[in-house]
């Protein structure tokens, strides 16, 4: 209160234009360079334009053409091939064939990469083609290689056992890498595509959001990734920037031990919850969640769902009908049980603790005895794993690669560490599997929604907003609600 | 003198040891005390959250084993005596490569606070000596007092606000100019010269009332002369080993300056080892900061022996 209060009466004073542009091109954002591996920095390397990946995904999350411009499986669904883009270079010289690009994807199947969950049974590359062959059908694959993690990196790049260079195919190449906080990239010449219009560009990776906040507004940057609730809204009013936001696939909920609380009790809970309020109160949102998937999933929100409400009588009363009743503390009780949830979170995310302060309010106003433990994040798959979880909260992307189906083949089918606990819905996991395999019959998405909107193995609360602040001396930069791209290469200087 | 100067390196060189061996077992406790799954904190650094999964974790846990272990410790403590601090946890990068990366930037930022604090702190506490009880003496004790009390990061975000945003002089954050090394570098000075001005005005009130400045009055010099030829060097004394002393605040400083204006130092990189369960890394760098610690007091010995020769005496 005191830092905002100085920091607010201070801007007042003392708000004079920003600083004009260097030439350079300054990207602010949190995340840090783990070191030159696509597999650890790879989210970074991606939207700096320096690597990319064989399948793209446009803004609606459907995949495109990238370093390969057609694939296809065979009739059986168990190999793959994608034919590479001609005349592509390295940014070392050397020419992108399909040797150099299978020797990159063995390198992330082999380290963490999303391809090491992926039934492959052998990568291969033979002149302008890759095969990839697989031990089961699995349709998702083109989506994976999406990833970043799934990003070409040429030969030269490995050495003794570790990624030593960044040489990557975009229209940035690395000139200056120094880990955690700096990357320099200057325009590749012998870029395949249209050439970066901007010469040079730097990535700063800053942990705090006050200081991308004040680098935003003093000129420092001129795009500013991850602006927090409070600097969002005090920037909207700033000159020489603006503010802009999407809402990204990643959802704030609610995970709940279905083995505790059954579907009667768990749809109680959800009418609990001021979703409206938490979202403009604690997140600064227009709306809260009213189903799982946000407006921009293409094909996954379904318009036709009746919204998540708010209705506390209507809680009692469906806690009362599922068997909870008060006992002599006032507390509900079932089978001489009381209802003590543990809301399990942590800091990380600042706003998590500040959220879950807010569902034990409401909580506590149906009856329940809620108990808040923000600890390390870690204490939530360890506890889905023992199985002594009660409830916990935290944040979900679900555009890990471009297709959901993805996170939900990990998390709800028919249950996962960041996903459904004590629940499992047959049709539901057939359903997923199916669709991860292309075999699944036409409307099986809108059943999966629909699945997870009526039994609710876990409680959406919120849809996170994208939001950044782009100086006005630059024009061009896109808002992916995938969070895969900027558009830096096509990013120019305002007039 | 010199025997003097060697005791004094000697005990210095005894400290350093125990200093290691204390700095690896209380760390290496203090990581195993935090709560949460080590190798779970470790995946999240190396593939982010949204990557954390029993199989990722599994996949570092082979490569790392158990870095929470007993076992890990002792390796640790081996790897000393052949001057190896081990690799760290999440880059893969030796450490001592990751420390010589990340020491250099906050040897140039330290360098410049101590500087800056030098520049503001004893010229400000010699002229409040000179002239105590005046108007200036006043408004510098309670300057001084002001910038003890302000907490580094508040102080941090003020000068960005006024400095860069308000008046657009320098940049905010950042790392690679000089220009970037000012204001966080003026941030620490703030602090340590606030001590500097009190201990040099201290000194210098003490030093007028003495027998031996009355004496060199009372043969001639001028008050410009006797701090000139005398003063300078009596005052030099208690201000040295403050700022050995300081040295720990500094530390303090750096790991909350290096923060807020994004500095890849060594504080930074035992905020983020620490968060990350990366435990040869915070060893490292702990041990490192515990060494600067000792050679910088042993540094201020000398110098002290040097400027005072009294002190050898006794």
């Amino acid at each position: 209160m005191f830092r905002t209060l100085t920091l607010s009466l201070l801007m007042t004073g003392t708000a004079l234009p920003a600083l004009a542009n260097d030439g350079v091109l300054d990207v602010v954002a949190p995340f840090e360079l783990k070191g030159a591996d696509p597999v650890t920095s790879g989210s970074i390397l991606l939207k700096m334009d320096v690597t990319e990946t064989l399948v793209d995904a446009d803004a609606q999350g459907r995949l495109v053409p990238g370093l390969a411009t057609e694939w296809s499986a065979s009739a059986d669904g168990l190999a793959w091939i994608f034919t590479l883009r001609d005349g592509v270079t390295f940014h070392d010289g050397s020419a992108m064939d399909g040797a150099a690009t299978a020797n990159a994807l063995e390198w992330s199947r082999a380290n963490g990469g999303l391809l090491a969950k992926t039934p492959v049974a052998a990568i291969s590359g033979e002149g302008q083609t890759v095969t990839i062959t697989l031990t089961e059908p699995f349709a998702m694959l083109p989506a994976m290689l999406a990833e970043h993690r799934s990003a070409i990196i040429a030969p030269s790049s490995i050495d003794g056992g570790s990624v030593t260079e960044v040489i990557g195919t975009g229209p940035y190449r690395v000139t200056e890498f120094s880990p955690p906080n700096k990357m320099t990239v200057a325009a590749f010449g012998g870029y395949w595509g249209d050439a970066a219009a901007i010469d040079r560009a730097v990535y700063h990776g800053v942990s705090r959001a006050e200081t991308r906040a004040l680098m935003a507004e003093s000129g420092d940057a001129d795009i500013t990734l991850s602006l927090d609730p409070a600097s969002f809204t005090r920037l909207k009013g700033a000159a020489g920037l603006e503010v802009r936001s999407a809402p990204i696939p990643r959802v704030l909920v609610l995970k709940v031990n279905g083995g505790t609380y059954d579907q009667a009790t768990r749809k109680a809970l959800s009418l609990a919850i001021d979703r409206a309020g938490i979202a403009k109160a604690v997140l600064r949102y227009e709306t809260g969640a009213t189903q799982m998937f946000p407006p921009g999933m293409a094909g996954w929100h379904d318009s036709k769902l009746v919204p998540l409400g708010y209705d506390p009588e209507a809680a009692k009363a469906a806690l009362a009908e599922a068997g909870w009743m008060p006992n002599a503390e006032g507390i509900l009780e079932k089978d001489g049980k009381p209802m003590e949830i543990e809301l399990l979170t942590y800091p990380d995310r600042p706003e998590l603790p500040l959220v879950a302060a807010v569902l034990e309010q409401q909580f506590a106003a149906v009856g329940a005895k809620p108990v808040i433990n923000s600890t390390n994040f870690s204490e939530i798959p360890a506890k889905h794993n023992d199985g002594t979880l009660s409830t916990a909260l935290f944040a979900r992307n679900f555009a890990l690669v471009p297709d959901p189906v993805g996170t939900l083949l990990q998390d709800y089918a028919p249950g996962g560490d960041w996903g459904a606990m004590g629940w499992s819905n047959g049709d539901f996991t057939k359903g997923v599997k199916g669709m991860a395999a292309g075999t699944a019959p036409e409307g099986t998405r809108e059943a999966l929604v629909a699945t997870l909107h009526e039994e609710m193995p876990v409680l959406p609360i919120a849809w996170y907003e994208l939001n950044m602040a782009v100086s006005d001396d630059v024009s061009g930069v896109v808002v992916d609600p995938f969070e895969r791209t900027l558009g830096l290469a096509s990013v120019s200087w305002a007039d | 003198m010199l025997l003097s100067i060697g005791r004094s390196l000697g005990w210095r060189l005894a400290q350093a040891g125990m200093v290691a061996i204390l700095v690896g077992v209380l760390s290496f406790a203090m990581m195993r005390a935090l709560p949460g799954d080590m190798i779970f904190r470790i995946t999240a650094a190396r593939f982010g959250y949204d990557n954390v999964t029993a199989e990722n974790a599994e996949l570092v846990r082979s490569q790392i084993g158990d870095p929470a272990g007993i076992s890990a410790f002792f390796s640790w403590i081996a790897g000393l005596f052949r001057g190896d601090l081990g690799t760290s946890l999440v880059t893969g990068e030796t450490v001592l490569a990751e420390i010589a990366h990340q020491f250099g930037a906050t040897a140039e930022l330290a360098g410049v606070a101590i500087l800056l604090s030098l520049l503001i702190g004893p010229p400000l506490g010699l002229w409040a000596g000179l002239h105590p009880g005046g108007w200036f003496d006043r408004a510098t004790v309670l300057l001084a007092s002001v910038f003890k009390a302000t907490p580094q990061f508040l102080l941090g975000l003020v000068l960005i606000v006024v400095v860069s945003i308000g008046m657009g002089l320098l940049p905010a954050a950042g790392h690679g100019e000089p220009r970037h090394l000012i204001l966080p570098g003026l941030t620490l000075a703030l602090g340590l010269a606030a001590n500097t001005i009190r201990i040099t005005r201290e000194a210098v009130v003490q030093a007028r009332a003495s027998d031996w400045w009355r004496f060199a009055r009372w043969k001639g010099l001028s008050e410009r002369q006797v701090v000139l030829r005398h003063g300078l060097r009596h005052v030099a004394v208690p201000v040295l080993t403050l700022i050995a002393a300081q040295f720990v605040a500094l530390m303090e400083g750096v790991v909350v300056v290096e923060t807020i204006f994004g500095w890849p130092g060594i504080g930074h990189a035992l905020v983020h080892a620490v968060f990350h369960r990366d435990v040869p890394m915070v060893q490292g760098t702990a041990l490192i900061m515990g060494l600067a610690f000792v050679l910088v007091n042993a540094l201020a010995d000398i110098a002290a022996r040097l400027l005072d020769p009294r002190e050898a005496a006794q």
